[in-house]
Formats: C-alpha cells, sequence, structure tokens
C-alpha cells in the first residue's frame, strides 16, 4: 500500500480502511486532536469554574452548617431530657421522704393511743387484781377463823367426852399455839 | 476488528483509533469534526449532567446524581488538599478539570462502537507537557531561582548531592513523558487486547475463551480506567506539590 494515498480520511489509512502504523502517531491527525481537546478543556473548565464547582461546594458548606446545628440542638434537647430526668427523680424522692414521714407520723400516733389504751387496761387489770386478792383474803381470813372456832369446838368437846373439864381460855390459848405451829 | 477475508482472520486491533471526519470523506484539517471531537463533546455532556444539571436542586439532602457529584468533587478536593496543602486548593479547579476529562473520557470509551480520546498520545502529551509546563513556570514564579533547590538534596552527603541533582533533573524532565504515556498506553493497550479476543471470537472452536477473555478484559479495563485518572491526577497534585513547596 502506498503511503502517499490522499483520498479518503488520509495518509494514515490504507485503500481497504485499515490503519498504517498506529494511529495514534498519525502526524496529519494531532492538530484536530490537539484542537478539539483544547476546546473540551477549556469548555470543562468554564462550565467547572464557573457553575459546578461554587454550587456544590457552597451546598457541601450549608450541609455542614446544618449538621453542626441540628447537633447543637440535638445536644441542648439532651440536655434539657437530663435536667427533666434529674427533676423527676427529685420529685420521686421527695415523695418518698414525705411518705415515709406521714407512715412515721401515723405509727407514732397509732402508738401513743396504743400506749395509752394499754396503761388504762393495765390499771383496769390491776385494780380488778387488787379487788380480787381482796377478796381471796377475806375468805381466806374467813377459812381460818372458821378452822380455829371448829378447832376450839372441836377440842373443848373432845375434852368434855374424855370427862375432864376445860375451861374455854386454856383450850382456846392451845388451840391458838397448835395452830401457829 | 477481524474480518473473514480468503485466507482466514486478518486482525486489525487498531483501527479503533483511526480519527475519521464525521461528515463527508474530506482531509483531516484542525478544525474539523471527527469522531473524536464527538465523543469528546458527550465526554463534556456528561460531565454538565452530572455535576450542573445534578446539583440544580442545591438540595441539602441530595439527589443520587447530585451525591455521585458531590461525592467525586470531595474526593478530589481532599487528595488536593493532602498533596499541596491549603495554598493548592487555588488549583482545584483544574486539576478538577484534568480529572474529569480523563475519567469520563476513559469511561466512555468503554461503551462499545465508542472512541478514547486518551488512547490518542497527542491528547495525552498535551495533557501531561500542559501540566509539566504550568508547574514548572509556576514553580519558577512563586519561588524564583530558590524552586531549583528541589533538585539540591541538602541532606545528602555533600560528595552526592551533585550525581543526586543530575538524576533529579533528568527525572524531572522524564516526567511529563511517563505521565502522558502510561495513561495513553493503558487505554490503548486495554482496547487493543479487547480487538484481539473479540477477533478470537469469530472463530467457533476458541470463541467461549475469547468471549470469557473479553469480560475479564473488560472487568480489567473497568479498573484501570479508573486507577488511571486517579494516578495521573494524583500524580499533577505531587507536581504542583513540588512547584508550590520546592523544599526537600
Amino acid at each position: 500500500m502506498a503511503t502517499e494515498t490522499t483520498d479518503a480520511a488520509g495518509v494514515c489509512v490504507d485503500a481497504g480502511g485499515s490503519a498504517l502504523g498506529m494511529p495514534q502517531l498519525c502526524a496529519d491527525w494531532m492538530p484536530n486532536q490537539i484542537f478539539w481537546l483544547l476546546v473540551t478543556l477549556i469548555a470543562i473548565y468554564f462550565v467547572m469554574s464557573r457553575i459546578a464547582l461554587p454550587r456544590i461546594g457552597a451546598v457541601l458548606a450549608e450541609r455542614s452548617g446544618t449538621i453542626t446545628n441540628d447537633i447543637a440542638a440535638a445536644e441542648e434537647l439532651k440536655n434539657k431530657a437530663a435536667e427533666a430526668e434529674a427533676a423527676y427523680d427529685q420529685a420521686l424522692l421527695d415523695a418518698r421522704a414525705e411518705a415515709q414521714k406521714i407512715v412515721a407520723e401515723a405509727k407514732a400516733e397509732i402508738q401513743a393511743e396504743l400506749d395509752v389504751e394499754l396503761q388504762k387496761a393495765d390499771a383496769q387489770i390491776a385494780a380488778k387484781t387488787a379487788e380480787s386478792e381482796a377478796a381471796i383474803g377475806e375468805i381466806r381470813a374467813g377459812a381460818v377463823k372458821s378452822v380455829t372456832q371448829v378447832a376450839k369446838d372441836t377440842a373443848k368437846e373432845l375434852v368434855a367426852a374424855m370427862g375432864g373439864t376445860a375451861d374455854a381460855k386454856t383450850i382456846t390459848a392451845a388451840v391458838t399455839a397448835r395452830m401457829k405451829g | 476488528m477481524a474480518e473473514e477475508k480468503e485466507g482466514g482472520l486478518v486482525f486489525h486491533p487498531l483501527d479503533q483509533f483511526i480519527v475519521e471526519p464525521l461528515f463527508g470523506n474530506g482531509p483531516v484539517h484542525w478544525y474539523t469534526v471527527t469522531n473524536l471531537t464527538v465523543w469528546m463533546v458527550i465526554a463534556l455532556a456528561a460531565i454538565v449532567a452530572v455535576f450542573v444539571l445534578g446539583s440544580r436542586g442545591r438540595a441539602v439532602i441530595p439527589t443520587r446524581l447530585q451525591s455521585i457529584g458531590e461525592l467525586i468533587y470531595g474526593f478530589i478536593y481532599k487528595m488536593v488538599e493532602d498533596v499541596c496543602g491549603k495554598d493548592g486548593l487555588r488549583y482545584f479547579p483544574y486539576i478538577m478539570t484534568l480529572f474529569l476529562f480523563i475519567l469520563f473520557s476513559n469511561y466512555l470509551a468503554l461503551i462499545p462502537m465508542s472512541y478514547s480520546p486518551t488512547s490518542m498520545i497527542a491528547v495525552t502529551a498535551i495533557l501531561g507537557f500542559g501540566v509539566f509546563f504550568a508547574v514548572t513556570i509556576l514553580g519558577f514564579v512563586k519561588n524564583g531561582p530558590a524552586f531549583l533547590g528541589l533538585f539540591w538534596m541538602s541532606d545528602a552527603p555533600a560528595i552526592l548531592r551533585p550525581i543526586i541533582a543530575v538524576i533529579e533533573v533528568i527525572s524531572y524532565f522524564v516526567r511529563p513523558v511517563s505521565h502522558s504515556i502510561r495513561l495513553a498506553g493503558n487505554i490503548m493497550a486495554g482496547h487493543a487486547v479487547l480487538k484481539v479476543f473479540a477477533g478470537f471470537a469469530a472463530l467457533t472452536l476458541v470463541s467461549p475463551v475469547a468471549i470469557f477473555g473479553i469480560v475479564a478484559i473488560y472487568g480489567l479495563e473497568v479498573l484501570v480506567c479508573g486507577i488511571q485518572a486517579y494516578v495521573f491526577t494524583i500524580l499533577t497534585c505531587v507536581y504542583l506539590k513540588d512547584a508550590l513547596h520546592p523544599a526537600h
């Protein structure tokens, strides 16, 4: 194939439309590539630097600002929540203390009443006991007297039956002496 | 593309890179609208769609398209800031332009029947040498002769300093070459390999293997396209850092 084919796309292509050597090295095409490359690069540069990059930069800055603000707000709300929780806990503690105080007071009151009632009951029991003891003492005294009388009478009768005579005085003394023993 | 000619398979894996006029059949002048022009304009349109139309709402809670734009913006912004420092952020729009052009051209070139501008050495050479000259001029404007301190390792032993300086100068001038050939070479090689596999797919016997090969290479190319755009951009940032802070 003759390299000086000037028809079709140029000198770097053979008659069949295939490349002669590397198309990359075809000097005839290079000005075209360079020209369009520069046009494209300049176009990209202007689109980027005039429109896209400032816009995206602004959006990113705005977003980071928003995120910072939101985090600050969240922090504030968290603090508020913590405060509220502390207040709630405090209220709970107060209520508990109050309840305990009321319970203690009620207990003391009940205890006092109970003490009074107990004392009253004790006093009544003591009075009844004393009464009973007095009655028992009386009964006992009565019993002793009766026994003494019976003993004297029996002794007198016994002495009389045995044929002796005994004056009442002597017998009484003897019986009393015996009963003491 | 493989064509069954009398005699067997003929591969033309490089035909996909031919520049052809879009209208008519004339010669390719510097101003001719070609297939390359079309795909550059498509790249531009895609960039506008993502970055201008996508961010149209200026929404605090972004739409999907807007968050893609924001992700790329944040990615490059952070790269420039990390590598070049705060004073490198002035050049962020330029670096963003380079990155977007390469990224979108690379990925659009993965569409079947498309054209890949970044596989052309003339295109990447302009990008690479453009970065090289811009950075060198910027270095001298910002630092004056002190920019030459870039080549003088003050913490190396005195005897080694001139030798290191020579090596540094050579490596500095090789930068634009490697910078541009790396990108063009990667993209061109990937596309050529895809075409070769596609050519083998015409043979019944090996076509399953060839098609599996196409899928595998395509997956690799998806990675390469992103990585090459990233590498080109981060190297640009590194060179820019050298211009802004030449002291070693």
